[in-house]
């Protein structure tokens, strides 16, 4: 039975705690008596047979007919599905996406379906190279259908391809992809690794173009989305998300939504022991920690980069449901908590964090520094529900090297981003205004994004918008081991060490602040009361 | 009178070449600058007038010189032992204050000016640098026959002589000349973006050249868009106060000139870009990322002096990219068509524009090592123009 998440009060035999530092890592001495560390719960037992289980999903979702039922000849069948951005690591194969759609296929292929498209949820996001793709939906699906232009990536700015399916009451425009709008039925394929994901964020989002998109990927609705992996009220974000939701389900296509949850058994041998509490570490543990940072200390980055990105993760899937896209998600949003909620009693002034080699925006790149302050203020902060860890007005710290070092082919308007637009403010309503309009519009970053492997020239902005309520609640954010000027273009603060960090701290909270760490990995999400 | 020279003894060029890299201060020391006694300049005939120094600038084309790496190209145009010194303000032996302009042009050798009022550096053939009256030498500071400025006296013939008004202050003065060679190379833009409605130049370097050449963009250039490279703060707090739209590190400059004309980058260079680009540095480096940010049919200004560079052209080759030097000043063409001295411009710029704002530090001539130090590191050291003081130092006041 794995055990639950934790809470442990740091005394003065509380061990060093262990901090991701981008590609590499270190162990920490929290203050005894006022800190503490919050666990995650240990990973949940994977679903046994998880083949039948899908099988069990198609054949009996909820509140909806069976797939079968909903397959018919000469139908335009389209299923989308979650692009590379999750789950992270990347899942050994045979990946989620591809046991569940070559289920779906298998239907269709029995209906006697054969105009089925399948196109991968990007919205924003950078496409996929081949290796990806093959990886998340395996040989047998790619040489079938992408060859056959029936395997491809939505393209939010090929207007030829898009659809408007109306407005909603707060005139936000609902224009996703065309083939999916005019489809007879939209299967979608989701893996939650996320509160904040799924539901009517995977089409309203993952075929959206960038006009429907700027309704709610804004500095001013981030700001007020004081909850991602909480309550749906909370959230600015999603509230509108789901408006658009409506939309969709008046004006759109037929939906079969089917929604994953995975476990967070994240690192494989050797790197198990970063999951571990750290006063149950054993000497081997303990080794494999020194030789393992002594070795990346001598590493060049780029192949520390490389031997982090090429780990799968061994997580499997805790849960699968499918249906109608509402009460789907009610059930997956269950398995979520269910593996990572952890009841966590009150706010303290400092919360801190190590911010790891990866985030969703990087896969298989570079960490630059845009992406340690989304992971740090837009992912990590926001791992609560009810209230954030750390208090109004406290202070965050982060541990990262925090290099100035961009991917150029994945990121190219993010470099562009932190010459052009950092400089000039770090406040994500002012450079939504000022400066968003320049990067959408960008024909370069246009033809990256739709013929290369970049993110959308608006990206950058999505990533700081990401961070916004963390930026507007803390008081001020350190970045530990950073390089400084890089850390003072963020408008954070830099600190050599963990010590001097916490001596920064006292301006804003006093000589003796209470302490968070929120321990990474794996996910969890912070029940506050 | 003491004045400071320089001889082509081989063995302290290579020395100061080797060191300078170093200490700069132990390349001026172990190089082929001495402090000197020399009698002063005879002057070499009618139209010529002694010119005591007040301040006299110390150039990038004089510390390659006292630190070996000026080109052997030179060894013609100069003529050994020589005075540097061509960025001065002084007084004639009649009290009138003035600027000199440097180039020993025609009418200060004794030929025929190339046409009537033609400025010293006018002309299209350079025989009467190396010929006429006076040994070779390209300019004031480079002539054994004037001595230079940094020496108390030195002689400038008419032709070279701008008399300043009073309610200009030496140290206003002193960046007239450098001024004057900024101002020429932003109107050597102007036959490509002249007209243009809002055209793009790329400025990279903002030391005292990279300066004056935004002042000059900004004042004769009407409706330019200037995006500047600059590596320090004061240079780029400078850059923008003298009119420059966008500052950025130099190795930002080529991404900012992307986003200002909307071109695509393909490979490492634009696939547009800056309808012009002034190089103020001249390296190797330099002078491939200009060619690479710098669009197809425009034209790379080189204004800081080169040595030997090794380049890749074919680039320039395949983007008609026009690569052109500038060196000095004489007489400018106008956007309107008239013709103005470069020197008045640049006199009328110092005073409007506060130039003795550029000005970081004087030195005694006794304290050349120093000066010549601080002028090799001026842009770490937070300063612009290191100039050589030679006026009488103020009498203390007795208790």
């Amino acid at each position: 039975m794995p055990r639950p998440g934790f809470v442990l009060e740091v005394d003065r035999s509380t061990p060093p705690i262990l901090f991701w530092r981008g590609e590499n890592f270190s162990l920490e001495k929290l203050p005894a008596g006022r800190s503490r560390v919050i666990y995650p719960p240990e990973p949940l037992k994977a679903i046994d047979d998880i083949d039948s289980a899908i099988t069990h999903a198609l054949l009996n979702p909820i509140d909806q007919d069976p797939l079968p039922a909903l397959l018919l000849p000469g139908m335009r069948l389209t299923i989308c599905f979650d692009d590379v951005s999750l789950p992270l690591p990347k899942m050994q194969q045979p990946d989620t996406r591809q046991r569940v759609i070559e289920a779906v296929l298998d239907m269709a292929a029995e209906a006697g379906v054969d105009d089925v498209h399948i196109i991968a949820a990007l919205g924003l996001h950078r496409r996929m190279h081949e290796y990806e793709m093959r990886h998340a939906l395996g040989d047998r699906i790619y040489d079938a259908f992408h060859p056959r232009g029936m395997l491809y990536q939505h393209d939010a700015e090929d207007h030829d391809n898009l659809a408007v399916l109306g407005t909603t009451d707060h005139g936000e425009v609902l224009e996703i992809n065309k083939r999916a709008a005019e489809s007879d039925l939209v299967v979608y394929v989701n893996i939650n690794s996320v509160p904040m994901d799924g539901g009517w964020k995977s089409i309203c989002t993952g075929l959206a173009s960038y006009r429907c998109l700027s309704h709610h990927h804004n500095g001013e609705t981030l700001q007020n989305t004081r909850s991602m992996s909480g309550h749906r009220k909370h959230s600015a974000l999603h509230t509108s998300i789901w408006r658009m939701g409506q939309v969709l389900q008046e004006n759109g296509p037929k939906l079969f939504q089917i929604e994953t949850t995975l476990n967070t058994d994240m690192f494989p041998k050797p790197f198990d022991f970063i999951a571990k509490r750290e006063w149950e570490w054993t000497g081997r543990d303990r080794a494999t920690y020194l030789a393992t940072t002594k070795s990346l200390n001598r590493t060049p980055l780029r192949i520390a980069r490389k031997i982090f990105h090429n780990i799968e993760a061994p997580h499997q899937m805790t849960s699968i449901q499918a249906g109608e896209t509402e009460a789907v998600h009610a059930l997956t949003l269950e398995h979520v908590y269910r593996q990572q909620l952890v009841p966590v009693e009150g706010q303290t002034d400092i919360l801190t964090m190590g911010i790891p080699y990866v985030c969703p925006y990087n896969p298989d790149s570079v960490m630059n520094p845009i992406l340690v302050m989304c992971m740090g203020l837009g992912y990590l902060f926001n791992m609560y529900r009810n209230k954030p860890l750390v208090r109004q007005g406290g202070v965050i710290i982060m541990t990262h090297p925090t290099y100035r070092d961009f991917h150029p082919v994945h990121h190219p308007s993010y470099i562009d981003f932190f010459e052009q637009v950092l400089p000039d403010t770090t406040d994500p309503v002012v450079m939504g205004h000022k400066w968003e309009r320049q990067y959408a519009e960008d024909e370069w970053y246009r033809h990256l994004y739709r013929t290369g492997n970049a993110y959308h020239g608006v990206h950058p902005f999505y990533a700081w918008y990401w961070g916004a309520h963390g930026q507007q609640h803390a008081g001020k954010v350190i970045i530990v081991g950073g390089d400084a000027p890089t850390v003072r273009r963020l408008g954070f603060t830099p600190a050599s060490t963990m010590d001097d960090a916490f001596e920064i701290a006292t301006d804003v909270v006093g000589r003796a602040p209470t302490i968070t760490h929120l321990h990474v990995p794996s996910l969890l999400v912070a029940d506050v009361s | 009178m003491k004045a400071l020279q320089v001889d082509k003894k081989l063995a302290k060029l290579g020395m100061a070449r080797m060191l300078s890299a170093i200490s700069p201060a132990a390349a001026v020391r172990m190089g082929p600058l001495e402090m000197v006694t020399i009698d002063p300049p005879a002057l070499p005939g009618p139209g010529w007038y002694r010119v005591h120094t007040h301040l006299a600038g110390i150039c990038g084309s004089d510390l390659a010189t006292v630190e070996g790496h000026a080109s052997a190209y030179f060894d013609d145009w100069v003529s050994f032992p020589f005075v540097p010194g061509h960025e001065v303000v002084g007084h004639l032996d009649d009290g009138r204050r003035v600027v000199i302009e440097p180039v020993l042009g025609h009418a200060a050798r004794g030929f025929e000016p190339p046409f009537e009022g033609a400025a010293p550096g006018d002309g299209n053939d350079y025989a009467h640098l190396a010929t006429g009256h006076l040994e070779p030498g390209i300019q004031i500071g480079f002539c054994n026959s004037t001595c230079g400025g940094w020496a108390p006296q030195f002689v400038a013939h008419d032709s070279q002589i701008h008399e300043i008004p009073d309610t200009m202050s030496d140290e206003q003065a002193v960046l007239v000349e450098p001024a004057a060679g900024g101002i020429h190379a932003a109107l050597l833009t102007l036959p490509i973006v002249g007209g243009a409605e809002r055209p793009v130049v790329a400025v990279l370097g903002a030391g005292t050249m990279g300066l004056c050449a935004i002042a000059g963009l900004r004042r004769y250039v009407p409706g330019v868009q200037i995006i500047v490279g600059a590596r320090y703060p004061h240079q780029q707090s400078l850059a923008t106060a003298l009119g420059a739209d966008t500052v950025v590190k130099p190795d930002e400059l080529a991404r900012a000139v992307r986003r200002a004309t909307s071109s695509h980058m393909v490979g490492d260079h634009l696939s547009g870009g800056a309808d012009a680009t002034i190089d103020a540095v001249a390296t190797s480096d330099s002078i491939a990322d200009c060619l690479r940010f710098t669009r197809p049919r425009g034209r790379v200004v080189l204004m800081g002096m080169p040595a030997q560079v090794s380049v890749d052209l074919t680039g320039l080759w395949h983007r008609e990219t026009q690569l052109v030097g500038a060196y000095t000043y004489g007489t400018e063409t106008m956007l309107d068509g008239s013709r103005r001295r470069t020197f008045d411009l640049a006199i009328e710029t110092a005073q409007q524009l506060g130039f003795e704002r550029l000005l970081s530090a004087t030195y005694r001539l006794d304290d050349h090592d120093d000066a010549i130090a601080h002028a090799a590191a001026a842009g770490r050291r937070g300063a612009v123009k290191i100039a050589f003081d030679l006026r009488p130092a103020p009498k203390k006041e007795s208790a």
